[in-house]
């Protein structure tokens, strides 16, 4: 049985072993999406807050679902209406979340690291929703999980990762899950924003600043969104980007055939992806968002709840129960 | 009449390193020699110990006026007796800017009356530092700055690098400079490498720094300045400086404590170990050690940033740049670098005295007739340094918690031991 | 946890026998295995589960669909343990609605297992009836839990347990009661 995770602040640190256990208990939950009835007791009585300090709607929603379907109550704190806005600091937010007790916290954040500055200060289970341009683990084990699914296994493909990786926590957060499974990576995009210095962040990398030479071979192709809210220099500009990095269904077909296509989200159609592609048969996008619930579903359900570990176990005896 | 016996006197101005007394009179030492009359005299018994001149400390901040929350000229050379320091250059970013002589002269009474070490201004080298017009320096000099500098913030541009520079080369005056390219610095908040990479951090690249200093070197090379690199932190720019000063060209610079200890490899996401410079590339680091070893370098500096608690526990993006220094700072020079065996004990003295004093344009030696400036420390004293305990006003030093083999003793200044382990 | 075997509740052919019993008794009360379907619930229900429908099938000429169930999001004490149990996947490919289902399950004990397994089969739909199948039924219910189908009643003290082992599951096949050894 695997050390009980406190936390998930990332992917960097967690085993193969603790991944495929992640992966291996989405699957129940995968499941659970298509019963008629979408709504457990699971963590009944217990509350998550929902704290996203970045604005994102598709991430919020999936984890408010997610903790809603497992019977929990949610907290939201948002960015636009706290009082972080007004300048309150997060260490402030913190004690205040933490006078309202809830057993846990799913946390979105603009500065790398935020997440960590939460879990060292509270004794509660912090789940990263992605901060800053370091990790958004959630995304990287919903995508393993799809590729899992979709190709059968999960080691030893080949797998591009498409467009601004510099500025991605998507990217990193992959990059550590998939190196870990013998994964060939390619990063590919144009050098300003993927630098070759990437290549020293896990084993089994190549950066390629030539779209061609990224896809060729591909078994599977990552295609990032154009991250404008986190640049802090000059931006390319959308036509240059489009005719150099645009993933097209001609230049989809220099991957291997069955090569599966997916995107974070939101899709930018016409920048990034063709909309062909984006809508294709090779497109992987809205099982990620089935299996984005699933994972999340899985994660909160482990993380959060159940007794402090040196609680005594109840008297009657539990091996009668089914094992 | 103040007698310290028994020490191992070190001195490298007088190349001196033998069992020593020192006979001090008011403010100067009087005598120094072998087993000296002991009679009606208050003895310090420094058996055991090094007797070193008092060290100077080029770089440090004492935030006042106007930052009083973080550390006061009381607290801060309260701090900088503990760590062995005699006298601390104060950098001009207060609140105001120390641009005027009338801020001059109120840092330098403040000292006066509540300083412990001998403070010693630098003056900004523009009007509130903000790199458009000069300041009122030669006020300033007659006020007591020392040097001048816009520290926290590079000379904005060459040309007026050449303008402050040429203004103060009569006036005898040092040029210190903080060397950044704002353009690659740009929201940048730890050294830009596979660290920053992997954190998520904007990287600031190493050639912000040295393309500044490289600047710097060319004005000094057009105008004959003295030219002090302020916190050296990169391989790039120390090739700059060797090759000016194969030039004869009056470059110095100087290197703190956390830039030859730690790499941007321990950052993580706390706090304490943000600072301006970042810390730097291993190879980086290494390179500064073998200058402070092969006499590149002049100088350790501590440039000893507080910033009070409350401002450093936030998210890294937003924390201020700086760490403490002035405690640590003997004490890392004697674990990391002599210990180690990468410099004598009498070129890490060096660096703490001659070096600072050459830059300043002065003398400090152990002789008769020299001020009674003296740092007394052990080698063998292990101890731990806990924030907690500093009279400083901040706790932000990433070596809380660390244990060390090596201490600062007893500080002596104009004669008063102001600081007893 | 320690345990000292006690004695022997079932050997291998009893359970062979009990089960032949439990298939028949099964089909006969559903009138004709219309509708019927079993549900096993993890892990040693499914199994039996299986034999059943293949008893049947062997004797009734009948294909009796099989789901299993996995009751941990169920269960009522998941705040009193430490960390949460690993969930297994619940496997119902038929339609729940309007069947005439029967849980089978190794061991009858306080009832709450039972009461979440029905919790999770009302998330799937409405079964026009739901009946019980165990292997043994031990006694000190919990909660009105009653098994129309009951290979074996016995009394047990609260110190026992009774351990059903199958060989598809424990390489060996009996039922056993053993002691908590303090």
């Amino acid at each position: 049985m695997l050390q009980r995770l406190s936390h998930l602040l990332g992917t960097e640190n967690l085993t193969r072993e603790q991944i495929a256990f992640i992966l291996d208990q989405a699957k129940p939950f995968q499941e659970f999406q298509r019963h008629p009835l979408k709504k457990l007791a699971t963590l009944r009585g217990k509350t998550v807050a929902i704290a996203f300090f970045e604005s994102s709607t598709r991430t919020r929603i999936s984890f408010t679902t997610a903790a809603s379907r497992l019977g929990a109550d949610t907290m939201a704190l948002q960015a636009e209406s706290s009082s972080l806005k007004k300048g309150e600091s997060l260490i402030d937010t913190v004690r205040t979340l933490e006078a309202m007790r809830p057993d846990g916290i799913v946390i979105r954040h603009a500065s790398s690291g935020a997440p960590e500055f939460v879990a060292q200060r509270l004794e509660i289970p912090v789940l990263n929703a992605g901060d800053g341009t370091h990790e958004h683990p959630t995304q990287a084990l919903l995508d393993a999980l799809t590729i899992r699914d979709r190709k059968g296994k999960l080691e030893g493909w080949n797998v591009t990762i498409l467009g601004d990786i510099l500025h991605s926590r998507v990217a990193r957060s992959n990059i550590h899950v998939l190196s870990k499974f013998g994964v060939k990576i390619t990063l590919c995009g144009p050098a300003m924003w993927v630098p070759r210095e990437l290549e020293k962040l896990a084993p089994g990398i190549r950066v390629v600043h030539c779209i061609e030479e990224g896809l060729r071979g591909a078994d599977v192709v990552m295609v990032l969104r154009v991250q404008t809210e986190r640049i802090h220099e000059p931006a390319l500009a959308p036509e240059e980007y489009i005719s150099q990095f645009q993933l097209t269904p001609a230049r989809l077909k220099l991957a291997q055939p069955e090569a599966l296509v997916l995107h974070p989200g939101p899709i930018v159609r016409g920048l990034e992806i063709d909309s062909a592609v984006a809508d294709g048969p090779q497109s992987g996008v809205l099982e990620q968002v089935t299996n984005g619930l699933a994972i999340r579903m899985a994660l909160l359900y482990h993380l959060i709840g159940g007794a402090p570990a040196d609680a005594p176990h109840p008297a009657k005896d539990r091996t009668n129960a089914s094992d | 009449m103040l007698l310290i016996r028994n020490g191992r006197v070190l001195d490298p101005a007088m190349k001196t390193d033998a069992t020593l007394d020192i006979l001090i009179e008011g403010d100067r030492i009087s005598r120094v020699g072998p087993e000296l009359d002991a009679r009606d005299r208050e003895i310090f018994d420094a058996r055991g110990l090094i007797v070193a001149p008092g060290f100077i400390d080029l770089h440090g901040h004492l935030r006042e006026p106007g930052g009083e929350m973080s550390e006061t000229i009381e607290t801060g050379t309260k701090s900088a007796a503990r760590g062995g320091f005699t006298a601390v250059c104060c950098m001009p970013n207060t609140q105001p800017v120390n641009d005027n002589a009338s801020v001059t002269r109120s840092i330098v009474e403040r000292a006066a009356a509540a300083g412990i070490v001998r403070v010693w201004p630098i003056g900004a080298a523009s009007l509130g530092s903000k790199g458009e017009a000069l300041a009122e320096i030669s006020a300033m000099k007659a006020a007591g700055i020392v040097a001048v500098s816009d520290d926290g913030k590079p000379v904005a541009t060459a040309r007026l690098m050449r303008q402050v520079m040429d203004y103060c080369t009569p006036l005898g005056l040092p040029v210190i400079d903080h060397c950044e390219d704002p353009s690659l610095f740009a929201g940048g908040v730890m050294r830009e490498g596979p660290n920053s990479l992997k954190l998520g951090l904007q990287g600031i690249p190493a050639a912000s720094e040295s393309i500044c200093v490289g600047r710097d070197i060319e004005m000094a090379l057009l105008t004959g300045a003295r030219l002090h690199i302020a916190h050296m932190s990169t391989s790039g720019s120390l090739a700059y400086v060797r090759a000016a000063k194969r030039n004869k060209l009056r470059v110095t610079c100087e290197v703190t404590p956390h830039h030859f200890t730690l790499t941007d490899e321990d950052v993580r996401y706390d706090t304490h170990y943000k600072m301006n410079p970042p810390l730097a590339s291993r190879a980086d680091r290494d390179a500064l050690i073998a200058g402070l070893a092969d006499g590149s370098i002049d100088a350790i500096a501590t440039d000893h940033a507080p910033h009070h608690p409350a401002s450093k526990d936030v998210e890294f993006d937003r924390a201020p740049f700086g760490v403490l220094g002035f405690e640590t700072a003997l004490a890392l020079g004697l674990t990391e670098l002599v210990d180690s065996g990468k410099l004598s004990l009498t070129r890490l003295v060096e660096l703490f005295t001659t070096g600072p004093a050459r830059v300043l344009g002065l003398e400090r030696k152990i002789a008769a007739g020299e001020p009674a400036d003296l740092t007394i420390f052990s080698t063998e004293h292990t101890w731990t340094y806990r924030t907690a305990d500093s009279p400083s006003k901040s706790r932000n030093s990433p070596f809380d918690g660390r244990s060390f083999r090596g201490a600062p003793m007893a500080t002596v200044v104009a004669g008063r031991i102001v600081y007893r382990r | 946890m320690p345990v000292v075997e006690k004695r022997q509740l079932l050997s291998a052919e009893e359970i062979g026998r009990t089960l032949s019993r439990l298939a028949h008794e099964i089909v006969e009360n559903s009138g004709g295995a219309k509708d019927l379907a079993l549900i096993g619930v993890r892990r040693r229900g499914v199994p039996l589960s299986e034999r059943l429908a293949s008893q049947i099938r062997g004797f009734a000429n009948v294909e009796v669909p099989v789901g299993t169930l996995d009751i941990t999001l169920y269960r009522d004490d998941l705040s009193t343990v430490g960390s949460h149990p690993v969930v297994q996947s619940t496997q119902i490919d038929f339609p729940v609605d309007n069947r005439d289902l029967v849980i089978v399950d190794d061991v009858l004990y306080t009832g709450r297992t039972i009461r979440a397994a029905m919790n999770g089969l009302f998330d799937l739909g409405r079964p026009r009836r739901i009946q019980l199948c165990v292997l043994i039924d031990r006694g000190h219910r919990e909660l009105p839990v009653e098994a129309s189908f009951i290979g074996k009643q016995i009394q047990t003290s609260d110190s026992e347990i009774v351990e059903v082992r199958l060989r598809e599951i424990d390489g060996e096949e009996r039922v056993m009661l053993v002691d908590r050894v303090s």
